[in-house]
């Protein structure tokens, strides 16, 4: 198994308002959905996932309620804000911007071996 | 959720932290358990997959924006707490800081509503005062000539333009007669300024005219003390000067233009000779800008009437530039009084916070281990100089809270014991200025005695603070301890030396010879009866019927009349000339001219030097004549003999004066002010040859002087029932004995001794405790070096030599790093106070003496309990 890298700086914001995005999610969820989705390419840390929601609630791009679970549990479950999927899409497009870059200058310098 | 809710709503966010988490470790555990991982090991690895549910906790918190709000108040409760652990430090700090910033408050609070603050009117930024600029005389500043004031004021289209003389008058009916100080205005100057009368009505444009109702209206403190504040005083009359006047109104408390006036009258009224003349200028003008004019279009405006009107009437007002200027306050004379009192104590503060300062440091030393065990466990470095500041803010806010109650307490008794007049003394007070004032010092006081121990919290070595523990004392905060006492020390020097200069100035000044005999000698202002005024023969018998019957009360030596008293307010200047052919006025000396009666050398007792005084044969009829002091007779004739030698003095008339003696100088500018005047020459001239036509005038200057036999207070009453004339006036007024108007002439000097004096103490009190409190902490962290010491041969006189040397090497680098501070500040004494001279070395090596023995009995007793160390105790305690 190849070694498990670190989540690039900033890109778990991007990743937890992606998700929330699908509709009212909550914090295990998130957790679950992000380990399914990267599988075991990047690590995850459980840790700074639950600081991150808090943020990002302050900063007023997630809102949250209190609602019951199917299993009858009450969680809170977060959903993405008007101005959350403003950021989530203008920060979505700058990132796949800079892959799109990124993958130019190494599609050229692989040309350039040649 | 704002930030007041997750403030304040913290105990419900925490629940629904830790049930959010709580949540996801039993969802993942049931995970897990379905799975089928056993429920022992499934709780183990959800715990482990979310990591130490405390850290997760904190970056939560920490998530929430307001956790700064919430330590500071963690912070301040901690400090409380451990201020309340240790009452005496606690007691000490904050009664060192009450005292320093209470006394930096009150002059702050005198400085700011003195001298800085606008004149309480209503948009006073509109306000400019009116006046001549003359291009060719000594007098370069005048007032306006009521013609002038009128022609300006019908003129001007951009200023609303007020006017008011100062005069004086005696106040016959109601009551006891007394003599008052009377404005007369124009009738539009209340509302000019902006002022709303207290009561009644201002006066009207019909009443501002000659032949006008006479009313008047009442100044603020003259209704409360003459007619006991009573309402039913508007309407009711008094009468000044002979005239009776209708009360319309009471002006506002407070107000003052040149001092309170105690009754306005309208100026228009007064027909005067002098108002109608374009040669006498006692009007001052005082404008509002009208709406949308500048100052300057004002400014332009004015000066061009000016011009205008020096070409209608160029005998008078030829050279005469009308010039408009923002209307200020005059505080000249008490400017820099104020600012080197602020001076002094902002150093009384500084030697405070600087004795704080180490108090604070020498128990942040022996926290040094508390603040190592802390980070070890993780707190950061800047969250605890956070703490270490949040506490000096506590204790600086404390002492300025207590600072303020003190200045609060204090102000009023301060203003009291000023000498003299202090002007706007009613506008002082505590206000949000100087809380906000205070407050700014109390939190840079704070952060001044609180950044070194903060300073301190360990950024380095973490074990190996923990492992050495207090008692490991580097070089380093010894150094700093020794630069708080080095600070202090430098600091007091400077108070110290200020208040050897000024005790010794004001004993050098003390012992000079005023040049009159200040001893049993009464002078009092006289106001003569105002019927008399219109008729020159009448004005000469009433004043020799004044002598006459002065000369009859019991005790009474010698008695005169004068126009002006050495060493009180008030003066005449003259230009003079030794030949007929004088030039023009700026070019002339001037000299001090008094007008006297012949026994006015003995009352006085002012030496006659060559020739003759006046007699009673020096009359209208005969030859004008004049005497001199040495000082005139050295600076006009050369040292030659100036008897029977001639002077024209242009403004008292044509025709030479003969100088028929020689008298003594007469330190007539006061003990300390008279060495630097400007004019210092002195000339007097016979009453009884005043011209008929300045007769009136004169005689409204006038004082009395009498020499007595018995303790001159003594004659007042007897005096002053003597000479009420029989319309319940001639009254006396501004009574002093000569000694008191002398004690005055050094007032400031000796309030500012007085000042400086209680400061030096203050300051010699705080480093003696400075360098005590600094030494007795050293000095027990040592106690185990000197168990070493003495277990190995040194005797208990080594140690005191040992502590000693430390002592002196704090209080020598002290002493030269404030020599020169204090050499500066004396030059700054020497320039701002009258009579100051150089710091002399015998002033500067005492002063200095005082504070070293001050400084070494400080460090006596610390240092004999080190002396005393038991060296087996010592040891044993290592």
């Amino acid at each position: 198994m190849p070694p498990k890298s670190d989540l690039p700086q900033g890109t778990l914001d991007l990743l937890i308002l992606k998700i929330a995005a699908l509709g009212p999610v909550h914090g295990y969820a998130i957790a679950q959905r992000l380990q399914q989705v990267s599988r075991d390419v990047v690590q995850v840390p459980q840790g700074s996932l639950y600081p991150a929601l808090h943020r990002l609630e302050n900063r007023g791009l997630l809102a949250a309620d209190w609602k019951e679970t199917e299993t009858g549990r009450e969680a809170k479950f977060y959903r993405l804000t008007r101005q959350g999927r403003a950021q989530l899409e203008s920060e979505a497009a700058s990132w796949q911007r800079l892959a799109q870059a990124v993958g130019l200058i190494l599609r050229l310098s692989a040309g350039g071996a040649e | 959720m704002t930030w007041w809710h997750r403030l304040f709503r913290r105990a419900r966010l925490e629940e629904q932290l830790e049930k959010e988490l709580r949540f996801h470790l039993e969802e993942h555990a049931a995970d897990l358990v379905a799975r089928g991982v056993s429920p022992e090991e499934a709780r183990r690895q959800a715990r482990l997959a979310l990591g130490g549910p405390e850290q997760v906790k904190e970056g939560c918190r920490d998530a929430r924006g307001t956790r700064w709000l919430e330590d500071l108040w963690r912070d301040v409760r901690y400090a409380l707490r451990t201020l309340r652990q240790k009452p005496g430090f606690t007691a000490v700090t904050l009664a060192t800081l009450a005292l320093g910033i209470g006394a930096t408050t009150i002059m702050f609070t005198v400085v700011d509503s003195v001298l800085l603050k606008p004149l309480p009117f209503p948009a006073p930024d509109r306000l400019v005062a009116v006046d001549g600029h003359l291009d060719n005389s000594r007098y370069t500043q005048q007032y306006l000539a009521y013609p002038d004031f009128l022609d300006c004021r019908r003129a001007s289209r951009s200023l609303d333009l007020a006017g008011w003389v100062y005069n004086s008058a005696t106040l016959s009916e109601p009551g006891e007669a007394e003599y008052e100080d009377q404005f007369e205005i124009s009738h539009n100057l209340f509302s000019v300024l902006g002022v709303r009368l207290f009561q009644g009505r201002a006066f009207l444009p019909a009443e501002d005219q000659p032949g006008g109702t006479p009313v008047a209206i009442l100044g603020y403190s003259l209704w409360q003390r003459h007619f006991a504040g009573d309402p039913a005083a508007v309407g009711g009359t008094l009468v000044l000067d002979g005239k009776r006047y209708t009360i319309v109104g009471i002006a506002p408390a407070g107000l003052e233009l040149d001092g309170e006036a105690g009754v306005y009258t309208p100026l228009g009224q007064d027909t005067a000779p002098y108002l109608q003349k374009r040669f006498a200028h006692p009007v001052r003008g005082v404008g509002r800008l009208a709406s949308g004019a500048t100052l300057a279009r004002a400014q332009a405006e004015i000066a061009s009437l000016g011009r205008a009107l020096a070409e209608l009437h160029p005998d008078s007002n030829k050279g005469r530039n009308l010039r408009a200027l923002p209307l200020r306050p005059d505080v000249e004379d008490v400017r820099s009084t104020l600012w080197l009192l602020l001076g002094a104590v902002t150093l009384v503060l500084l030697i405070a916070c600087a004795n704080v300062a180490s108090l604070m440091l020498a128990r942040a030393v022996s926290r040094e281990r508390e603040l190592a065990m802390r980070m070890a466990l993780g707190a950061g470095r800047f969250r605890l100089v956070r703490q270490c500041l949040t506490e000096s803010a506590v204790l600086g806010l404390g002492g300025g809270a207590l600072g303020v109650a003190l200045a609060a307490a204090g102000l009023r008794r301060f203003l009291a014991f000023w000498p003299g007049d202090l002007p706007r003394t009613g506008e002082v007070r505590l206000d949000w200025r100087v809380l906000a004032f205070a407050l700014a010092v109390s939190l840079v006081s704070g952060l001044l005695f609180g950044l070194a121990p903060a300073w301190r919290v360990p950024a380095r070595a973490l074990e190996q603070t923990l492992r050495a523990g207090a008692r490991g004392v580097a070089g380093d905060p010894r150094r700093l301890h020794g630069g708080f006492v080095v600070a202090e020390i430098a600091l007091a020097v400077v108070l110290l030396v200020s208040a050897g200069t000024l005790g010794r100035a004001l004993l050098r000044l003390s012992a000079l010879d005023p040049g009159v005999n200040v001893h049993s000698v009464l002078v009092s202002r006289m106001a003569i009866s105002p019927a008399v005024l219109p008729y020159p023969a009448r004005i000469r018998a009433a004043w020799d019927d004044i002598i006459e019957r002065a000369r009859r009360v019991p005790g009474v030596e010698s008695v005169a009349v004068v126009d002006t008293v050495p060493m009180r307010e008030g003066n005449n200047e003259n230009g003079y000339w030794t030949t007929a052919a004088v030039p023009p006025e700026n070019q002339q000396p001037v000299a001090l001219s008094t007008c006297a009666t012949p026994d006015y050398l003995e009352v006085m007792g002012i030496p006659l030097r060559a020739g003759r005084f006046f007699t009673d044969h020096d009359r209208m009829d005969s030859r004008p004549v004049i005497v001199i002091d040495n000082v005139m007779a050295r600076s006009a004739f050369h040292g030659q003999d100036a008897i029977g030698r001639q002077l024209w003095i242009p403004e008292m008339g044509d025709g030479p004066f003969l100088v028929v003696g020689v008298v003594g100088h007469v330190r007539y500018w006061g003990l300390a002010g008279d060495d630097r005047s400007k004019v210092r020459a002195q000339f007097y001239y016979p009453f009884a040859q005043v011209p008929d036509g300045w007769l009136r005038r004169w005689s409204q200057l006038m004082s009395i002087a009498v020499r007595t036999t018995v303790p001159p207070l003594g004659v007042v009453q007897p005096l002053r029932h003597e000479l009420r004339g029989a319309a319940n006036d001639q009254v006396l007024y501004a009574v002093r004995t000569l000694e008191q108007l002398a004690a005055a002439s050094l007032g400031r000097q000796r309030f500012l001794l007085f000042l400086f004096g209680v400061f030096a103490a203050l300051s010699l009190l705080l480093a003696a405790i400075g360098i005590y409190g600094v030494l007795a902490y050293l000095t027990g962290l040592r106690v185990p070096e000197f168990g070493v010491r003495m277990a190995l041969g040194a005797t208990g006189r080594d140690v005191l030599r040992l502590v000693f040397r430390e002592s002196l090497g704090m209080i020598a680098a002290g002493v030269i790093a404030g020599a020169s501070a204090a050499l500066a500040a004396s030059r700054i004494l020497q320039k701002s106070v009258e009579g100051i001279e150089a710091t002399g070395p015998a002033t500067f090596v005492l002063m200095i003496a005082i504070l070293v023995a001050a400084a070494l009995a400080a460090t006596f007793v610390p240092a004999r309990r080190a002396s005393r160390t038991d060296p087996m105790r010592a040891l044993r305690h290592t």
